[in-house]
């Protein structure tokens, strides 16, 4: 937090990615400081995945630059990302279910204590230490030893995020955190997120949902077929112009024209929508 | 059940651990145990004689230290179906290898060590590389490693057990270590009870004590997981199938040096015999969840009712419906466990 750097944590400068002679990104900008969340939205295929893991260190880009902290990397690995302090938490490969909270919160980066043969873990200080960081985030778990599939999706996703506050990550990139959520438990992660924030991380959240996005974003990337749909400050856009854009209003607009053209009932009730919607008028 | 009120904390405290206990995964191989004990010794009256027991302990021991690594690799979430013939193999190389260029044979032990590890470097570096199920890969280095075993023994030695190596140099030695007898307390124990019970406090330890053990649970539990928080999962895995093959060299030196001479076709099955023993002692099939003192519990059993069966003169026959309806309730018992761990409080 008392960083006094001019270069925010993340940048990216029309960056692309091609898997063979398939473009899967193109000319892509984007930036995160610290204390700043960043909403990365698309539908499926928009290419989302393809940026988060050239941020998480799982691919290379291919062309344009980006820095971390105003320095050019390329990551070869996920572990090189997490020397940098930038940690991933993804949807579905969070947690191991059947293994206790507190071995989760450590799970290969264990603590541990004694010399030679005689290595081993350090069990009473991760104990502690899970409890005390879960509830710094607000997470009052009575037993840390209960198997953390006991835990319900959005505790099991803030144990993840506590995990990656904890080891020093700078940035934290959420893969869907609130997708398979009930509303009230992606409130929940809501808060958490807000609350890394708070502690002076940048957070890149990657989501669908704009309903869950704009509360918390102070910037909106939208994705589509690999490029850039929209870039926007918090300030420049509104939750409906936001919703409109992601739904593709522009396009029902075209849908419209086309089946008018062609006949179909229901295309005057499309352009409503469209206007509606705020796209058309 | 009542929900404690939240002023009595040392009632919640005190329940908690009495559930903990229950949420153990060998608590229901215990009370199948002990069960069976209290069974055996009332029906049959030669049960309870120390001679009987020493010779319980001897079963359970010749299932238990195979046990233990397979319990382990099962946590792991994986099969080894090689496990059986590999203790075959491994006696195999050591005794013919010695034999026939007349070695001390200290010296096949140690090939036989060296051989056998890279096996089982090979059934993980396959199921690694292939990305297949281990049931799929070691189900066929289980009949590569039955045909050689057969082949070479053949080829060898003209026969289909070897000859034995009882008079050979170091072979009083190596029987002191592997197969040695001794009496405490007026019970004559084999040595390889002794080491059962070493491997499984070695088990124990590295299961939940060390960093490998906690690898070990997250690979078993969630693999992708595991990795994308830099688990070196490869890694892990291989070494699971070489702790297999490490105890397979073990207990083959045992039968080497018990019996002096090795038949070739022998350990056909028992692979899986290892994997109920590791099942009824609270594995779960599907990984992530178990204990190595589960797996050691499933042998006792396993030593229990098969000499049980003999001391109460029953027909043995019965001995393999037993253990396939035993094998059935662990299973539904885990699942029930898994359960409960897996979809909320």
């Amino acid at each position: 937090m008392s960083t006094t750097e001019e270069a925010p944590l993340v940048r990216l400068e029309g960056v692309g990615k091609r898997y063979g002679n398939i473009i899967a990104l193109r000319d892509i900008d984007l930036e995160v400081g610290a204390s700043e969340i960043t909403c990365v939205l698309g539908d499926n295929g928009a290419g989302k995945s393809t940026l988060i893991k050239i941020v998480a260190g799982l691919h290379r880009h291919d062309e344009g630059v980006f820095r971390v902290e105003g320095e050019k990397v390329s990551f070869g690995s996920p572990r090189e990302a997490l020397e940098r302090g930038i940690a991933t938490v993804y949807q579905d490969l969070a947690v191991v279910p059947l293994m206790p909270v507190w071995r989760n919160f450590f799970l290969g980066s264990e603590k541990r204590t004694g010399a030679g043969p005689f290595k081993r873990l350090d069990i009473p200080f991760m104990r502690s230490t899970a409890k005390r960081e879960l509830l710094d985030m607000g997470i009052d778990l009575r037993d840390v030893d209960q198997p953390i599939g006991t835990l319900s999706g959005g505790e099991r996703q803030c144990v993840a995020i506590a995990r990656a506050v904890y080891f020093g990550a700078k940035v934290l990139i959420l893969d869907e955190p609130t997708a398979a959520l009930g509303v009230k438990q992606a409130g929940v992660v809501l808060r958490y997120i807000a609350q890394a924030r708070e502690r002076g991380l940048g957070v890149i959240f990657i989501s669908h949902n704009p309903h869950h996005a704009y509360p918390v974003g102070d910037r909106f990337l939208l994705l589509k077929r690999g490029r850039t749909l929209g870039y926007h400050t918090k300030e420049d856009i509104s939750l409906a112009e936001l919703t409109a854009e992601m739904a593709g209003g522009a396009e029902l607009e075209e849908l419209a024209h086309e089946l008018e053209s062609a006949g179909v009932q229901g295309a005057p009730e499309l352009r409503e929508d469209a206007r509606d919607l705020g796209v058309s008028d | 059940m009542t929900i404690a009120p939240p002023a009595a904390d040392e009632r919640v405290a005190a329940r908690s651990s009495f559930r903990k206990l229950l949420g153990r995964p060998e608590i229901g191989a215990l009370i199948g145990a002990i069960v069976l004990f209290v069974f055996f010794s009332l029906v049959a009256d030669a049960f309870l004689r120390a001679s009987s027991f020493s010779t319980v302990l001897y079963s359970s021991a010749s299932m238990g230290i195979m046990a233990v690594s397979v319990s382990l690799l099962m946590i792991g979430g994986e099969f080894d179906l090689s496990a059986g013939v590999m203790v075959t193999s491994s006696a195999l190389i050591a005794s013919m290898f010695s034999y026939e260029l007349t070695l001390n044979v200290w010296v096949g032990v140690v090939v036989s060590l060296v051989v056998t590890l890279a096996l089982g470097f090979l059934n993980g570096l396959l199921y690694v590389r292939t990305g297949l199920p281990s049931f799929i890969v070691t189900l066929g280095t289980f009949f590569m490693l039955a045909g050689l075993n057969l082949g070479f023994t053949k080829l060898i030695t003209h026969n289909v057990a070897t000859p034995s190596i009882e008079d050979m140099d170091g072979f009083s030695q190596a029987r002191a270590v592997f197969a040695r007898d001794f009496t405490i307390g007026g019970v004559q124990v084999n040595i390889s009870v002794l080491w059962w019970i070493v491997f499984v406090a070695i088990a124990t330890w590295l299961l939940l004590r060390t960093r490998s053990g906690n690898w070990i649970f997250a690979v078993g539990g969630s693999a992708a997981s595991a990795r994308a928080v830099g688990v070196p999962v490869t890694r892990t895995k291989i070494a699971l199938f070489m702790g297999v093959s490490f105890t397979a060299w073990f207990y083959g030196m045992h039968i080497l040096f018990n019996f002096k001479s090795v038949q070739s076709g022998e350990g056909v099955g028992n692979e899986f015999f290892y994997i109920i023993c590791a099942v009824v002692g609270g594995c779960l099939l599907t990984g992530g969840y178990g204990s190595a003192i589960g797996a050691a519990i499933g042998a006792f059993i396993w030593g229990m009712t098969s000499n049980g069966i003999v001391y109460a003169e029953w027909n043995p026959d019965w001995f393999k419906f037993f253990l396939g309806a035993m094998l059935l309730a662990a299973t539904v018992v885990n699942l029930v466990v898994r359960r409960r761990a897996e979809a909320g409080k």
